[in-house]
């Protein structure tokens, strides 16, 4: 059994909205270096539609593949669609991600967050703490394989 | 697309010789050493012959030479032995590396446990240990010092000659995990002063499943399983005559072929080493002089392993890495840390293992293959974009 999904790898091999924007609404970065996994979201919102976005990763295949479709699916909607927006959700337009790869599809949930939470503050838009809750960053890393 | 092996520390392609080897052992010679009959026989006769192989390529008498499941086995079987040993002279000391295999390091911690006090050595940045750190650290109540011969990740080939001196002058055991050095090296467990040594069959072109465990005479084996009198009552368990056959054929192969394996191996590590510094910001890992032919590993600044891996293998090249995501563990691999790689560029590390099966035409593809995709995860890598624009310190140099 192949270690990904097919989607996976697909995303992994041919990540979309992969990039930079020169001049976005609102930008978010989570994750750090020293645990693995960093993801850098870009969004161009007009009228409330994100029109368009691009991402910067830095991890493993699992953290690309979540960038890429978690910026498929936030593409051309409203802002309000993408708070909406759950790793698991993610993590299941990807046909799944292994156990231990699921915070993966967590800090691609955060990155778009961070990334709207900064266009809200941008712009002064009210928005209620409630909306960016604290993620848990248990990376279930604990079962160290014994090779 | 062209298919290159490079990950022969995991583990080797069984040679054709010695998988014709094993063969009458499956079919025609299948009778049990331990029967009387003449079909257990010629087994038997069969498995001393391959003994006295082992012996004669380690430089010891048959009677020294243990066979086991594989590395780990011999690896626990030895400190066992040595713990159980010291322990009945009230020594409960032993002294080891901070990068040993997990084989070895997790049989210590156990032994912890058991009421023992275990020593890790630093390894330093060029992830080697002195005779003189050895000498400094035993006790008079030390019973083991076990220290690989050859580090798996790195490399790193270490004074086992030197530390063995230092040993035995102290009058303490010395262990070796030798399992990525035996048929790479030249090895003598006289000359080395090595009391006991624990190789692998796959690591060297032969089978899996096999490995075996060299103790001086007059140290005593600790059974780590009870049963039958195979191995002399200390390892029983009806032999694995296939794959002990096939194990004895590869290290024959192996050694007689040393010094051409030796040469050519070395050569084309040394041009994949060449070629693959010419990336920016990266480090080669492990001693640069006392190497294994085979070993090259590198960090690079900015991408992480995994990734680097998946896009190897999309081209066609098996390698490895030690990064986190690799690992299955929040914390990049134990012995690029113990080298004191900060965990950024330590989730950036890739190691190639070659062999003499290796050709010029694949390093040099291996070589470029590898440039492109560094460049590749680098461009779509906000660390790098940090470290580029100055935001973020590189800590390697250009």
């Amino acid at each position: 059994m192949a270690l990904y999904s097919e989607k996976v790898m697909d995303h992994f091999m041919k990540p979309r909205n992969l990039g930079v924007l020169e001049n976005p609404s609102g930008v978010g970065e989570v994750g750090n270096a020293k645990c693995d996994d960093i993801m850098k979201m870009y969004l161009q919102i007009e009228n409330d539609i994100i029109v368009d976005v691009k991402f910067e990763t830095f991890g493993c295949g699992s953290a690309i593949a979540s960038s890429s479709m978690a910026t498929e699916m936030i593409k051309g909607k409203s802002i309000h669609e993408a708070m909406k927006l759950t790793n698991a959700a993610v993590a299941e337009a990807l046909d799944g991600l292994p156990a231990v790869k699921m915070h993966c599809s967590v800090l691609a949930e955060e990155a778009i967050k961070s990334a709207l939470k900064d266009y809200f503050e941008k712009n002064n838009i009210p928005y209620s703490s409630e909306d960016f809750p604290e993620f848990d960053h248990d990376h279930d890393h604990d079962v160290p394989a014994e090779d | 697309m062209m298919k290159v092996y490079a990950d022969n520390a995991a583990t080797t392609r069984t040679s054709e010789a010695a998988v014709q080897a094993m063969m009458p052992y499956f079919t025609t010679v299948f009778g049990n050493p331990s029967s009387l009959h003449s079909e257990g026989q010629r087994a038997k006769e069969a498995l001393e012959e391959a003994r006295a192989t082992l012996a004669k390529h380690l430089g010891c008498t048959p009677r020294e030479i243990y066979f086991t499941s594989g590395g780990t086995e011999a690896d626990n079987m030895a400190i066992r032995s040595a713990a159980f040993f010291g322990a009945r002279k009230d020594k409960r000391h032993i002294i080891s590396t901070k990068y040993e295999h997990h084989a070895v390091l997790h049989t210590l911690r156990k032994l912890e446990k058991e009421g023992f006090e275990v020593t890790l050595l630093e390894v330093g940045e060029l992830g080697t240990v002195s005779a003189e750190q050895v000498k400094a650290a035993i006790r008079p109540d030390t019973a083991l010092v076990t220290i690989m011969y050859a580090n798996n990740e790195i490399g790193s080939i270490l004074p086992i000659r030197q530390i063995g001196a230092v040993c035995k002058e102290a009058g303490v055991v010395f262990h070796t995990d030798a399992v990525q050095a035996v048929a790479h090296l030249p090895i003598n467990v006289v000359e080395d002063n090595v009391d006991m040594l624990s190789l692998s069959g796959h690591k060297l072109h032969g089978p899996r499943g096999v490995g075996a465990m060299y103790i001086r005479k007059g140290l005593p084996p600790v059974n780590l399983l009870e049963g039958g009198a195979q191995e002399r009552g200390k390892r029983p368990g009806t032999e694995n005559l296939p794959g002990i056959m096939g194990m004895a054929q590869a290290l024959d192969d192996a050694c007689a072929h040393l010094d051409e394996n030796m040469r050519k191996v070395t050569a084309l590590r040394d041009r994949l080493i060449a070629g693959l510094s010419g990336i920016p910001h990266c480090v080669l890992n492990g001693d640069p002089v006392h190497r294994l032919p085979g070993n090259v590993s590198f960090c690079f600044e900015g991408i992480e392993g995994e990734s680097l891996l998946l896009l190897l293998d999309s081209k066609g090249i098996s390698a490895s890495s030690g990064s986190a995501c690799t690992s299955g563990s929040l914390d990049p691999s134990h012995v690029l840390l113990a080298i004191g790689r900060p965990h950024e560029i330590a989730h950036g590390s890739l190691r190639l293992s070659l062999s003499e099966e290796n050709t010029e035409e694949q390093i040099d593809y291996i070589i470029s293959s590898v440039k492109e995709v560094v460049q590749y995860l680098r461009n779509m890598s906000p660390v790098w974009r940090d470290l580029m624009t100055g935001k973020r310190q590189f800590i390697t140099k250009e």
